[in-house]
This record gives C-alpha cells, sequence and structure tokens, in this order.
C-alpha cells in the first residue's frame, strides 16, 4: 500500500520547491517526483531508522543523553550554539531560548554563507522581491557569482530562466540574462551573456558600473579582466529594462572584499531604480537558513553571531562567529545543531570541536557527529518533523510532516535541553 | 618547482548529491576530493589528467588527482569538502567569513 | 477571584468618569457584585488610584516580514537599548523596533494589552504569526493588506464583486487576519512600473481598475461582511502637499461606509513653499467630524528616532532620496510591497515640525474622542514608548507651549495651536487610549470595565506629570494576571491571537487556484495557514 502526498516542500536549497510528490510506502520513501537531482537525495536518502543517541559513542537512553548534554553546558562558560540552517523555525525558536538561557553564543551558517550579505544590508539597504516578481515581471536578468545549475538547480525553471510569467508570456526568449563569475560554469552556457571577471576584482568592476550608470567615462581598456564596452552595454541594458533582478552568490561573499563587494553590488541596485525598477536576491543556500536569519533577528534584534554572555544580545560579526571563536579557541563547549562544521569549516576551526565536548542535533551522520561527545538523532524537516522554512526570498513554506518514524525533533529535543538546564 | 595560483573552492552537483549518501560515502569523498585546473597550467606542470598535485597554501597542503576544467590560466577549483578544508584558512577579516575562494596556492607535480 | 478596590474608574464605556468603583474578576473576566465570594480573592487596594481598561493600540507595526527585516537593517538601533535576561525572562533589543519578547514587555509594562499589527502581506501571514507567539502578554491581530491585490483587481476590472467578496474573506481565513488593510491603492502595484497614483480615478497599470474602484469594493465587502473592523485606509499620497485634499476626496468617496483612516498626520498637508508642507489639520478635522462613520489614529510625530516601514513602496523610495538614508524595499508578487528608511526627526527641522503640529492640531480640532486615536504609527512617527510623553502633550497646555516654542518658526506660523487651548481629561484620554480604538476595533471585551469584558486592567497613581504617571503603572492585570508592576514586568503568560473567519462560497476556491497556479510560486496548498498554526487564538465574530 503506498500514499501519494502531494505539494510537499522540498528543504535541501533555498529554493523551497514545494510542489513535490513523495510516495509513501510503510515509513519509508518510495518515489519522489519533480524533484531535482540533489533535492531528490534529501528525500529518497532518508533513512527514518529510530535510533538511540550516543554518549561518547556508547548508546545511551534519552533521559541519560540530555542530562548529559544539558550537564555539558551548564557547566560551561562559554558555550557556542551553531547551525540551524536545516532545521524548522519551530526548533530555531528554542536554540535561541537555550542560548538566551545559557549566556552563550548564537551563529548559523549565515556565517560562512550570506553573513557578509547581511552585513552589506545593514549599511547601504537592500532592494528585493520575491520571486514570483522575477517570474512575472523581469526582463533582465543577471547572475553574479553564483550557479544555481549546480547550487539551485530548479531555479531556472520555476523562477528565473524559463517560466511563463504574465508580462514574459514567451518565457525564455522574454528575459536576457548575464552571468558575471570568474570562470564557465552550467550556468553561464544557459545566459545570452558571459562577464568573465578576474578573481577579487567584483569590487572594481561593481564601482566600474556604479561609474557608468551616473554617466561617467571610464578610460578604454578592460576592468577586472571585463572589456569596457560590455561593461557599457550592461549598464545600457541594466537602465532600460522593465525589471531588473540580479541574483548574488558566495562569489562575492567569500572573496577578497566579502561583504564589500556586495555592498557595491547592493548600492548599483538601489541605484538603478532611479531609470526604472530593479531588485537583487541573495541566493541562500541552505532550505531554512533564511528561517535561522529571521528568529534570531526577531528574538535578539540580531540576524547572526550573536552573544548572550552579558545577559543580554550583543551582535559581533568576526567576533561572536563560530570560525573566529573556535579558531580562537574561545569556545568552551559546542551545541551544534543540523549542519556539519567538521566537514564545512576551516581545518583549524573544525579541529578545535574535537577538543572541547560538543552536542550533535543531526537526522544524518555527520564528520562533526563522529567527533561529538553527545549525539541526538533527530528527525528531519520537512520528512518526519512539521514546520515552517523561509525561501531565499523570506517568504515562508509550510512543511508538512511525511513520515511518522517516532524520532524525536530537534525542537522536542532542544525543550527538552532547555528544562534540564532549568 | 611550485606555480603561483589562485584557489578557488564551491559547490558542485556531485558533492551535494554524495552529502545525502553520506559524508562517509565513497561518493562525497570521490566527489570531494578533486581539483580541477586549467590545460595550459596542467601541461605547464607537466600533470597528466587524473595525475596528482600538490597544493599548498599558507595553512596547509593537500595532494589531489587533478582534471583539465573551463578554467581561465592560474585558478585551481576544490569543491568544498575535506581537502578544501585543509588549504582556507580561519582569518575572516571581521566578517566570520573565512577566505573560501581567492586563496593563493603553489600547485605542483606530487 | 480579584477585587481592585476602591479606585477612581475612568471606564468610558460604562459612563464611568473617575467615580469609586470596585471591579471585581473572575477567571480572567470582569464579574459582577453578585458573583463576589470575597473568601481567599487577591485584593488590590486602588483608593485613591486611577484605574482604566488595559490600553488598545490600532495601529502598530511590531511583528512580521517588514518589522522584522528593519531589526535586522538597523543593528545601531539596537545598541544602548538592550533589556538582559532577568529569571524567566528574555532579553532583547531594539528602540523603535523592540524583539518580540521586549515588545511584549514594553507594551505591558505600560499598560496596554491589545495591539493590531497594521500591515501583513497575505504571502507572509505565517510569518507575522510565528512572531506573534513569540510576543508575550498582550492579545493581538493583525490587518492584511489587499488594496493592490491582483485577484481583487481583476475582480473589479472584470465587474465581478461576489467573486470578489468572496476572495476577501478567503483572504482573511487563509492568512488569519482581522481586517481588510488598504495601502496607497493602486500605487503599490504602479510602483512595480516605476510609477504611483495621486488621484483618486488615475489608472492602475495593467488592470485599468482605479483607486476609487479598489477602496469602494473593500469598504462596501467589509460591510457586507460584517467585519467588526472597517477597512483600514492609508491613502493615496502620503506625505506628499496633495495628501489632505485626496484625504478629504477619499472620505466623501467612501461616505455612507464605514471607514477608519490610519495615521492620519502623514496625509493631512497641503502645499507650501520650498517643499515645506502646510498643515491641513482645520481642513481634515472638519472632514472627520462631519462624517459620522469614519474614524482615525493620528500618528503623532515625535522628535527622535523613528523607522519608517510601510507597503506603500513609492513613499519609501522617495523618503530614501530626500534623506539620503538607507533604503530597503521589498516588492511581493501579486500582493504588495513595501520599504523601510530609516529617520530622525528633528524639532529645528521646518518638515518635521510641521508634522509634530499638524498632529497636535487634529488631536484637539476632532471635537469627538471617540473618533481620533492615539497612535505613532509606531515606528514610523514615533515609537510606542512615546505614548505617555503624548498624553502629556494632550493634557498640559503649558507642557504643549513649552514644545510648541522650541519648534522651527516656519512651523509655528499660523498655526492654531495657540488658540487651542483644550486639555484632554482623563476621561478623554480613556476613550482615545482604550475604549474608542476597542469599539472602532469590533473588540466588544476590550477598552472597559463592565460585566464580561477582559481583566485587561491598568492602574495609575495619579501625578502632575501625566508622561510619568502614563509611564509606570502601579499595576497592569491581564486577564486578571497581574503582568507588570510599577512598571515593570512581573509574569508573561501568552498574549491570544484574534482573528476572523467569515463566510464565503467554496466555489470561489477553484478561481483563485487557477489564479495561483498561474501567478504564484507558492502551491495554492501551501498558502493558508490553519487554525493550529496560530497559538492561542481567538476567532471573533462578524456580521
Amino acid at each position: 500500500m503506498s500514499t501519494t502526498i502531494e505539494h510537499v516542500a522540498c528543504t535541501f536549497c533555498g529554493c523551497v520547491c514545494d510542489d513535490i510528490v513523495v510516495e509513501i510506502e510503510g515509513s519509508r520513501i518510495a518515489g519522489v517526483r519533480r524533484a531535482c537531482a540533489v533535492g531528490r537525495g534529501v528525500l529518497d536518502e532518508y533513512d527514518p531508522e529510530v535510533r538511540r543517541p550516543l554518549l561518547r559513542g556508547r548508546e545511551v537512553e534519552w533521559e541519560e543523553a540530555i542530562e548529559a548534554a544539558a550537564s555539558i553546558l551548564v557547566r560551561a562558560d562559554s558555550p557556542l550554539i551553531y547551525g540551524l540552517s536545516s532545521s524548522a523555525v519551530e526548533a530555531q525558536r528554542k536554540a535561541v531560548e537555550l542560548a538566551d538561557r545559557l549566556g552563550a553564543i548564537i551563529d548559523t551558517t549565515s556565517s560562512v554563507c550570506h553573513g557578509p550579505t547581511g552585513l552589506a544590508m545593514q549599511a547601504v539597504g537592500e532592494a528585493t522581491c520575491t520571486l514570483g516578481e522575477v517570474r512575472d515581471r523581469a526582463d533582465l536578468i543577471v547572475f553574479w557569482g553564483c550557479n544555481p545549475a549546480a547550487s539551485h538547480p530548479r531555479h531556472f525553471g520555476r523562477f528565473s530562466l524559463t517560466p511563463k510569467g504574465t508580462h514574459t508570456p514567451n518565457g525564455r526568449k522574454d528575459r536576457t540574462v548575464f552571468v558575471v563569475d570568474v570562470r564557465p560554469t552550467g550556468s553561464s552556457k544557459q545566459a545570452d551573456h558571459f562577464l568573465q571577471v578576474d578573481v577579487g576584482a567584483d569590487y572594481e568592476v561593481l564601482t566600474a558600473l556604479r561609474s557608468l550608470v551616473k554617466g561617467n567615462d571610464l578610460a578604454p581598456g578592460p576592468i577586472g579582466g571585463i572589456p569596457v564596452s560590455q561593461l557599457r552595454d550592461l549598464v545600457d541594458r541594466m537602465k532600460t529594462c522593465r525589471y531588473g533582478v540580479v541574483f548574488m552568490g558566495m562569489g562575492l561573499t567569500m572573496s577578497r572584499g566579502r561583504h564589500l563587494n556586495v555592498g557595491e553590488l547592493f548600492s548599483l541596485v538601489t541605484e538603478l531604480n532611479e531609470y526604472g525598477r530593479f531588485s537583487v536576491i541573495p541566493m541562500r543556500g541552505h532550505g531554512n537558513v533564511a528561517g535561522a536569519d529571521q528568529v534570531l533577528t526577531w528574538s535578539s534584534g540580531y540576524p547572526f553571531a550573536v552573544s548572550f554572555a552579558r545577559g543580554y544580545p550583543q551582535y559581533g560579526p568576526g567576533e561572536f562567529t563560530a570560525v573566529d571563536v573556535l579558531a580562537r579557541g574561545e569556545a568552551d563547549a559546542a551545541l551544534i545543531i543540523a549542519s556539519d562544521p567538521a566537514a564545512h569549516f576551516p581545518r583549524r576551526a573544525a579541529e578545535y570541536l574535537e577538543r572541547i565536548p560538543t552536542i550533535v542535533l543531526d537526522p544524518s551522520e555527520s564528520l562533526t557527529a563522529r567527533i561529538a561527545q553527545v549525539v541526538f538523532p533527530t528527525a528531519s524537516y520537512g520528512l518526519d518533523a512539521a514546520g515552517t522554512a523561509y525561501r531565499m526570498d523570506n517568504v515562508p513554506i509550510f512543511l508538512r510532516r511525511l513520515l511518522t518514524s517516532g524520532r524525536p525533533t530537534d525542537e522536542e529535543v532542544l525543550d527538552r535541553i532547555i528544562e534540564a538546564v532549568k | 618547482m611550485g606555480e603561483p595560483l589562485t584557489l578557488i573552492t564551491g559547490r558542485t552537483r556531485e558533492q551535494a548529491i554524495g552529502m545525502h549518501k553520506g559524508k562517509t560515502s565513497p561518493e562525497y569523498r570521490q566527489a570531494t576530493a578533486r581539483a580541477e585546473m586549467n590545460a595550459d597550467d596542467m601541461a605547464h606542470l607537466r600533470i597528466q589528467a587524473g595525475g596528482i598535485v600538490r597544493l599548498s597554501t599558507a595553512v596547509g597542503e593537500v595532494e589531489l588527482p587533478a582534471q583539465a576544467g573551463p578554467l581561465p590560466r592560474g585558478l585551481v577549483f576544490v569543491p568544498l569538502g575535506a581537502s578544501a578544508n585543509l588549504l582556507v584558512g580561519t582569518e575572516t577579516q571581521g566578517t566570520g567569513m573565512p577566505s573560501f575562494k581567492g586563496v593563493p596556492v603553489t600547485a605542483e607535480l606530487a | 477571584m480579584l477585587g481592585v478596590l476602591g479606585g477612581r474608574v475612568y471606564d468610558p464605556r460604562n459612563g464611568s468618569d473617575g467615580e469609586t468603583r470596585d471591579i471585581w474578576v473572575k477567571d480572567g473576566r470582569v464579574v459582577s457584585p453578585e458573583e463576589v465570594d470575597r473568601q481567599g480573592a487577591e485584593i488590590v487596594d486602588a483608593t485613591g488610584l486611577v484605574v482604566m481598561p488595559g490600553g488598545v493600540d490600532i495601529h502598530s507595526h511590531i511583528v512580521g516580514a517588514k518589522v522584522n527585516a528593519a531589526r535586522k537593517f538597523r543593528p545601531e538601533d539596537h545598541r544602548g537599548a538592550e533589556r538582559a535576561r532577568t529569571g524567566a525572562f528574555r532579553s532583547g533589543s531594539g528602540l523603535t523596533v523592540p524583539s518580540t519578547h521586549l515588545t511584549g514587555y514594553l507594551y505591558a509594562e505600560m499598560g496596554y494589552t491589545t495591539v493590531m499589527e497594521a500591515a501583513t502581506a497575505p504571502l507572509v501571514a505565517r510569518h507575522a504569526h510565528e512572531e506573534m507567539a513569540d510576543v508575550p502578554i498582550i492579545d493581538k491581530a493583525t490587518f492584511i493588506t489587499m488594496g493592490n491585490n491582483h485577484f481583487l483587481m481583476k475582480c473589479i476590472r472584470d465587474g465581478r464583486h461576489e467573486m470578489a467578496r468572496d476572495y476577501v474573506a478567503w483572504l482573511l481565513g487563509a492568512s488569519k487576519g482581522y481586517a481588510i488593510k488598504i495601502v496607497n491603492p493602486g500605487g503599490v502595484e504602479n510602483w512595480k512600473w516605476g510609477s504611483n497614483v495621486g488621484e483618486l480615478d488615475d489608472e492602475v497599470i495593467g488592470f485599468g481598475v482605479t483607486p476609487r474602484q479598489i477602496l469602494e469594493t473593500l469598504a462596501q465587502i467589509s460591510d457586507e461582511l460584517g467585519l467588526p473592523h472597517p477597512p483600514h485606509i492609508h491613502g493615496i499620497n502620503l506625505g506628499r502637499s496633495s495628501s489632505a485634499r485626496t484625504s478629504i476626496e477619499t472620505m466623501a468617496a467612501l461616505d455612507g461606509l464605514r471607514a477608519h483612516f490610519c495615521h492620519i498626520q502623514f496625509l493631512s498637508y497641503g502645499k507650501g513653499r520650498g517643499g515645506v508642507h502646510t498643515s491641513e489639520a482645520v481642513a481634515i478635522a472638519e472632514a472627520v467630524n462631519a462624517h459620522p462613520d469614519v474614524t482615525v489614529d493620528v500618528g503623532q510625530l515625535v522628535f527622535g528616532s523613528a523607522t519608517t516601514m510601510t507597503s506603500d513602496g513609492p513613499l519609501q523610495h522617495s523618503l530614501h532620496r530626500t534623506t539620503g538614508s538607507k533604503w530597503m524595499n521589498v516588492d511581493v508578487e501579486g500582493e504588495t510591497g513595501g520599504g523601510i528608511v530609516p529617520v530622525f526627526y528633528k524639532r529645528t527641522n521646518p518638515i518635521n515640525a510641521v508634522m509634530w503640529r499638524t498632529g497636535m492640531e487634529l488631536f484637539l480640532l476632532i471635537k469627538d474622542p471617540w473618533k481620533v486615536f492615539l497612535t505613532t504609527d509606531h515606528p514610523n512617527a514615533g515609537c510606542f514608548t512615546s505614548y505617555p510623553h503624548v498624553i502629556k502633550l494632550l493634557m498640559d497646555r503649558d507642557y504643549r507651549a513649552e514644545v510648541f516654542e522650541g519648534i522651527h518658526a516656519r512651523a509655528r506660523k499660523g498655526s492654531v495651536l495657540h488658540d487651542l487651548e483644550r486639555e484632554y481629561s482623563l476621561y478623554e484620554i480613556a476613550v482615545i487610549t482604550r475604549a474608542g480604538p476597542a469599539r472602532a476595533l469590533g473588540l466588544k471585551n476590550k477598552g472597559h470595565l463592565g460585566v464580561g469584558a477582559d481583566a485587561d486592567i491598568a492602574i495609575y497613581q495619579e501625578m502632575d506629570d501625566k508622561a510619568e504617571m502614563f509611564a509606570r503603572p502601579r499595576y497592569v492585570f491581564k486577564g486578571g494576571t497581574l503582568v507588570a508592576r510599577d512598571g515593570t514586568v512581573v509574569a508573561d503568560p501568552p498574549g491570544r491571537t484574534f482573528y476572523v473567519a467569515p463566510s464565503y462560497d467554496p466555489g470561489v476556491e477553484k478561481d483563485i487556484r487557477r489564479h495561483f497556479e498561474a501567478t504564484y510560486t507558492v502551491s495554492f496548498e501551501n498558502y493558508s495557514m490553519l487554525s493550529q498554526h496560530v497559538t492561542h487564538e481567538e476567532v471573533i465574530a462578524c456580521g
């Protein structure tokens, strides 16, 4: 007997496609339709088998693991809570409550993703829109330092390249598409124009574009590897399009200049609204990293890098961000929720996690779980845990519970830890 | 002798798909333990397709099988994962974000 | 059982103007003397104290996508405005855009127990509700923006009035909203084309309808559905010199229909010299006095830090251009838009000074206090924490004159404020901060202390300095629970969320679904909120 569930939301990436069809057989997912190759794996490969928590590698009862986790956190002077981007809003709220209670530092995967984007937004503002506006209105699309063909495979088909919208009835034909990147990618192949920028020269190119928008003349000769004539052509299109949208990614946030690159892009987009309408959308990676920003912001005032050590929230990118806290050896315990810093942080920061007592909540076996003292195999959001995830454009999407696995949710485990540390 | 190049790390489809199989799976390992280079740079360093390149940065060193990819001269690409992490430092310049892209790297035939 | 005994009770709805009365409370409600059982009752000796129903804020921006974007946008706003965690109470931060828990504490500590979030786009209503669950103590509800809604504009264009009505009912249910909100009707859609509207009969691009039609249709639908609160209108031309004229035209257009005009101060200007508008408060007050079905809240400007945030996208862009402050904009598919610009209002800035003066004049010229309510359009014209200061301006003409003398000379010139001797009484303050807004909202158990009312009670020590008096109530009860004492929160029970569930012909859903499949990027099936997604819900009846 199999059951079909429609309109399922996939939580792999920031697109949070909510048109997936899933076949359930017993307690397993037997078939997935409409998902992309990457998202499919979230559903297909999930093993909902109930596992007991691990305490220093040994299977224990939940009660014992909760006690152990609470005792680690209570004993710590400077605990770090990190992750959150692959967990539902309900669990994120509990994580912030726990951080507040413990006087902990709390940071999310935003800090190694679009943290610099947040800094830019705080400095210069951000003109943005929801993805439906892109589909319906945008006639000029620029992908800057991002490669949705690899990271957000259905983005092109659902929002930005081919779909037919109210004012884009001919789909792809009604859109002019630019890709700006340091190398040709799967995305640049699908663009009308590919501008190959020198590594680390994004800021320079963006400044040149802002200057051209203002009508200044630039000396001939390429800027950041791009001929000025091509930049001028782009600016002409930007100033005359009906509705332009830039999607931006790690190419800007992870390279030299970081938030300054993004700030330059955001300023450009703001200034283009003098001529027509223009928006920018950061390509958020994890399914609910946008939600992590939202929850931490509504609870503390700040989107990431928050310390409650003084009893009230303090914001400190570079100070309270996880890589820095670990690299400087400041945390003396860590609670990692639905993320895998051991797999994704620079080695020196990841190594430090092995030297302090670390607690992990994760539906799958992460590298961080392998070095953790306490591991809670929890339910996966959107699979055996219901909740909300915020799409890359901050639209909240309802996540159904597809499987009744019997695994506790992150929310439930965090709630029990909160009770135990009281 | 080694050649000074620039390292960028990043997501790939294979790395993401491998991740669902588990980070200890051979798929994930294979997807992340590789380097992509410009063909001319490889020729210059006498690295054959699939040959091993030694990459070293200010913080670490790693040896990876190299393949030619659509990269401009001077760039090396390594997917996000354990190998890339050995090459990326923890300096975040006050932002929380390490330099995952644009790291000076020396490449040589291993 | 709780007894608040011997206080001077200001309960305008029940005609009590400072009379000494006992209030008895059981199970969170005010009860009649017959039900009193003094045995084991908690007694508050309120002898000599001023007893009022808990404050009701008819228009404030405290939760949801726009507010949270502003929080994220303004770390500079939060520094120095933090509150540390104490015991079971959460920490927080934010001066003009406080974090969720802090918002609940601050309102309660000021004696306010019911607050309306003034604008939520239906697409992100789930977000607003998630935040409301994290705002403790106070009861809340949210208005749903509809003035630029595509489905609705198509219905109007095609003359499908019944379909429009069914859609509005469906949409309120789907978003668990409380009332129809209209913001710059048609202007926000036109902004998506880089334009705006300036007249009631301008055309909305791509729809061929006009702001007038949108306003009329929604006001009619609101009455037809029997919504407890009439359409909550932020009209066209906010902040412009044509705003007073179009506000008066809008009131005339809606004559005979119920309507609430929010933060009317921002829409009461005429053309002045050198870009400094004039106050047209006299004309606006006259219009409000003349239209029996119209209520307004003022949106009083308070000098100091503010964060402007509205669904009025083109307005926010023009504010960005005039002030040079950083700007956020969000265009929301098929529904609305919005923007955020931080500002700092200065008494020495002639434009800001005119805005301040306009608000004061409106308060003093609108005759019936049941038609004008105290707001600062938080955090647009000032923070809700400034309400005690605004009360002092209204109750103390010497203080008002002192502030008036300090504002820019151009704003003083020609002001009728010189001649307005009126001072609000405590009774009138209870009307404009409690009884009036509760009545306009159709919240029968709020804003009064009669039998059956929610036992939301604020108890003040009378002082000469009314700002001090209203900033720190001696006791605040919410649903009979003591939640704040001497201006400090002592308990934080969850507040309720009110919404309406008007009935509609379910046949409309197939049309809505078709519209969704063609234009939205979320599934129709995932759009509607279910009642279990709302914490501590209470459905308020229509009709």
